[in-house]
């Protein structure tokens, strides 16, 4: 479109339309070549690996067995596993079970694992699926409440000392958050829980957890320690975070301009400053929650939540590897995701993003 | 200070805008910085009045001084500011703020960075509309189209719905303009508008602005270091250094017999399109000086080249803003009367104007002082 000189060539709002959805759809197959890579990363940290170490497909059979199995019944196994064929047609037998399932053939009879199949615990014999999806609930709700937590909290803060720099607030928050970000969950929490738990007896003992759609009050008294453990080693990163980028803000020039149009200060603040101050904030969010969705390890294990990360340090203990791969691949399914989501947002929040 | 500035008498009558000994004063850790001190002018509707200064010369501070964009806690604002009758710096920061876009409304420096790049350029000029008149949104943006269809852009019904970084840099400007313009401002500042922009939009925007104060009636004070742009502009003009007034006169006295040396050193400094480049140029020396440690004196003397003259006084003795001719022409220097005329005659005048006779061939720039530019 020719437009007079010096007038750039505008999009209409087809035009404009139509470079979004093609943003979408590079950013979702991006994605998903993403996880793909992810797959192929783990499985050969559990297979390719351990065989420059010296392991053997017998090795590898001996995993799946008990440990008075003699050197037939490995190799046996071995064979049934497929454990002597390439490594890519391992690879492809492992993807192909996650997405259309597979059949186990025990001797005794077929086994169908249905899709998605990340195969069964050598312990409990349980479909690591199932076991996954047992443990979202608990992982979920505590994310999901504890950055609830941390993303207003942090953001408030960090907002109030910026607008009151140098104020007793401001160097109470400041420090405040230094300790908030210095202390480790373990020891918040444990200190919590003795307490407002054991002492005064205000909140759930460890160990608790009732599902939301049991009760949804008791769900939230038996969370509310993990969740403010949890939301307090954010919220003080969230503060100091927000607390700069509202630093750098309110000293642009369009602040200036709002203020210049006679707007209230609320308004520039919060319409203009905030604004563009949370962009970041909205980065950094998505990324923290997506990691946390794979399992808040400290905070579940002080509580004693079983939730992914429970699942996971426990897996990792035991040396159960298809609980291993699968979780692996649970948390990456969510960083992914979540790194998809903020960059969607991105597009949405800064219209500058959508045409470069 | 000998010349006491006594209270207004007659708040309703006067200046449509009177600045009376304003002083705005920020204490820092360093020492207290005197961006702004004893600033004294008055301008009427219809005129234009030109701010000139290097940069720290308390141009931009006054302006937004008047606006009423200060910390108050971080600055020391005193004096009087009256607009149209109403005193502006003992008045709440409310009132203040409502007649901000309102009755005097500002157009920036750099349009890329003062608009908010992520709103639309109508939803900013919308909001702008909006805080002081209780419209629709529909109505608000027919408005923002109108305003933009005033300042000269092409489509402005499409156009409204683009981003800053959709607009060009001249176009930018004219939005801004534009978003200015939204309450119909009695007073408008521009700091520096056209020193982000190329050359020859300048001379779009320049025109511009003229037709709309001609249009609008509206008082225009225009702040800038380009004394072209002033030029063009301006009816009266004052020049600041180091936070004060150190000239103050008609635009054809400061242009045709200026009586400051730094005033000359600002015409020495504008190079012209109508001249070849030349060595000619004549720089001030040094750098504009700290507003922490002011130079005792007249603050001026450690740059200036006839200090001397003064017979001491220089460094000693802070000059008074004093009449000097005819038509309320106004100086700030130590200098007698007749060495300035005289200085002025016979030592600058000819080296100003000698620029424009003597321009030839044989005087444009050796090589050696190309390759110092390319250095």
């Amino acid at each position: 479109m020719a437009g007079p000189a010096g007038l750039e060539c505008p999009a209409g709002p087809a035009a404009q339309a139509e470079i979004v959805v093609t943003f979408f759809i590079r950013r979702t197959i991006g994605a998903v070549l993403m996880l793909f890579v992810v797959s192929i990363a783990t499985f050969l940290i559990f297979f390719g690996l351990p065989r420059l170490a010296g392991a053997t497909p017998e090795t590898f059979a001996a995993r799946y067995l008990s440990r008075t199995a003699d050197a037939h019944a490995q190799q046996v196994f071995a064979e049934k596993l497929g454990f002597y064929d390439p490594l890519w047609m391992q690879y492809g037998r492992w993807i192909k079970a996650i997405f259309v399932g597979t059949d186990y053939d025990y001797g005794t009879g077929i086994e169908h694992c249905a899709a998605p199949c990340f195969g069964y615990s050598f312990r409990t014999n349980h479909a690591v699926w199932t076991d996954l999806l047992d443990r979202m609930p608990v992982t979920v709700s505590l994310t999901v409440g504890a950055s609830i937590l941390w993303l207003v909290t942090g953001v408030g803060v960090g907002v109030l000392s910026a607008l009151r720099k140098g104020s007793f607030f401001d160097r109470a928050a400041m420090t405040g958050a230094l300790a908030g970000v210095s202390l480790p969950p373990y020891f918040t929490g444990l200190m919590f829980l003795y307490f407002f738990s054991y002492q005064f007896d205000l909140t759930a003992p460890g160990g608790t957890y009732v599902d939301f759609t049991d009760n949804p009050g008791e769900w939230a008294y038996s969370l509310i320690l993990p969740w403010i453990t949890l939301a307090m080693l954010n919220a003080a990163a969230y503060a100091r975070f927000t607390r700069a980028g509202m630093l750098d803000t309110m000293g642009e020039d369009f602040i200036r301009t709002a203020r210049a149009k006679g707007l209230h200060e609320r308004v520039v603040v919060t319409k203009h400053g905030l604004r563009a101050a949370l962009t970041p904030i909205i980065t950094i969010f998505g990324l923290d929650v997506g990691l946390l969705l794979g399992g808040a390890i400290l905070t579940e294990s002080t509580f004693g939540l079983k939730g992914l990360g429970y699942f996971a340090i426990d897996a990792i203990g035991k040396q159960d590897f298809p609980q291993i791969m699968g979780v692996t691949m649970f948390a990456a399914f969510f960083v992914v995701v979540a790194n998809l989501i903020v960059d969607m947002l991105y597009a949405v929040v800064d219209p500058r993003v959508r045409l470069s | 200070m000998n010349t006491v500035i006594s209270p207004r008498q007659d708040p309703t009558s006067g200046p449509f805008l009177e600045l009376r000994d304003l002083k705005v004063h920020f204490p820092t850790d360093d020492g207290l910085v005197k961006s702004v001190d004893g600033l004294s002018f008055s301008l009427e509707r219809g005129k234009t009045l030109g701010i000139v200064g290097e940069s720290g010369s308390g141009k931009s501070v006054s302006s937004l001084g008047i606006l009423g964009i200060y910390h108050r806690r971080n600055a020391n604002v005193s004096g009087e500011i009256w607009l149209d009758g109403q005193e502006l710096v003992s008045a709440s920061p409310e009132t203040v703020r409502g007649l901000r876009g309102k009755r005097m409304a500002m157009i920036f420096q750099d349009p890329l960075s003062a608009m908010h790049p992520y709103y639309t350029i109508g939803d900013q000029i919308i909001e702008a509309y909006r805080v002081h008149h209780k419209v629709s949104k529909k109505v608000a943006r027919k408005h923002a189209i109108d305003l933009l269809a005033r300042v000269g852009i092409p489509q402005p019904d499409k156009r409204v719905d683009d981003y800053p970084h959709q607009f060009s840099g001249g176009m930018r400007q004219r939005a801004m303009i534009a978003m200015a313009l939204s309450c119909d401002p009695e007073l408008l500042i521009a700091d520096e508008p056209t020193t982000a922009l190329d050359v020859t939009v300048q001379a779009q925007i320049l025109d511009l602005m003229r037709d709309l104060q001609q249009e609008f009636n509206s008082a225009l004070i225009i702040i800038t270091h380009d004394l072209g742009v002033t030029a063009e502009l301006a009816d009266d003009v004052l020049v600041m250094y180091g936070g004060k007034c150190i000239e103050y006169g008609t635009a054809t006295e400061i242009f045709e017999n200026p009586q400051h040396p730094y005033t000359w050193g600002l015409l020495g400094s504008m190079p012209r399109l109508d001249q070849p480049v030349t060595e000619r140029l004549l720089p001030i020396k040094g750098t504009p000086p700290s507003l922490i440690n002011v130079p005792s004196g007249c603050s001026f003397h450690p740059r200036c080249a006839f200090a001397e003259k003064t017979g001491g006084l220089d460094s000693t003795v802070v000059p008074e803003l004093e009449l000097t001719g005819s038509s309320g022409h106004r100086v700030r220097c130590h200098l007698p009367a007749q060495v300035r005329q005289q200085i002025w005659r016979d030592e600058i005048k000819p080296t100003l104007e000698g620029e424009r006779s003597v321009a030839s061939m044989s005087e444009l720039p050796s090589a050696s002082h190309e390759s110092e530019e390319l250095a």
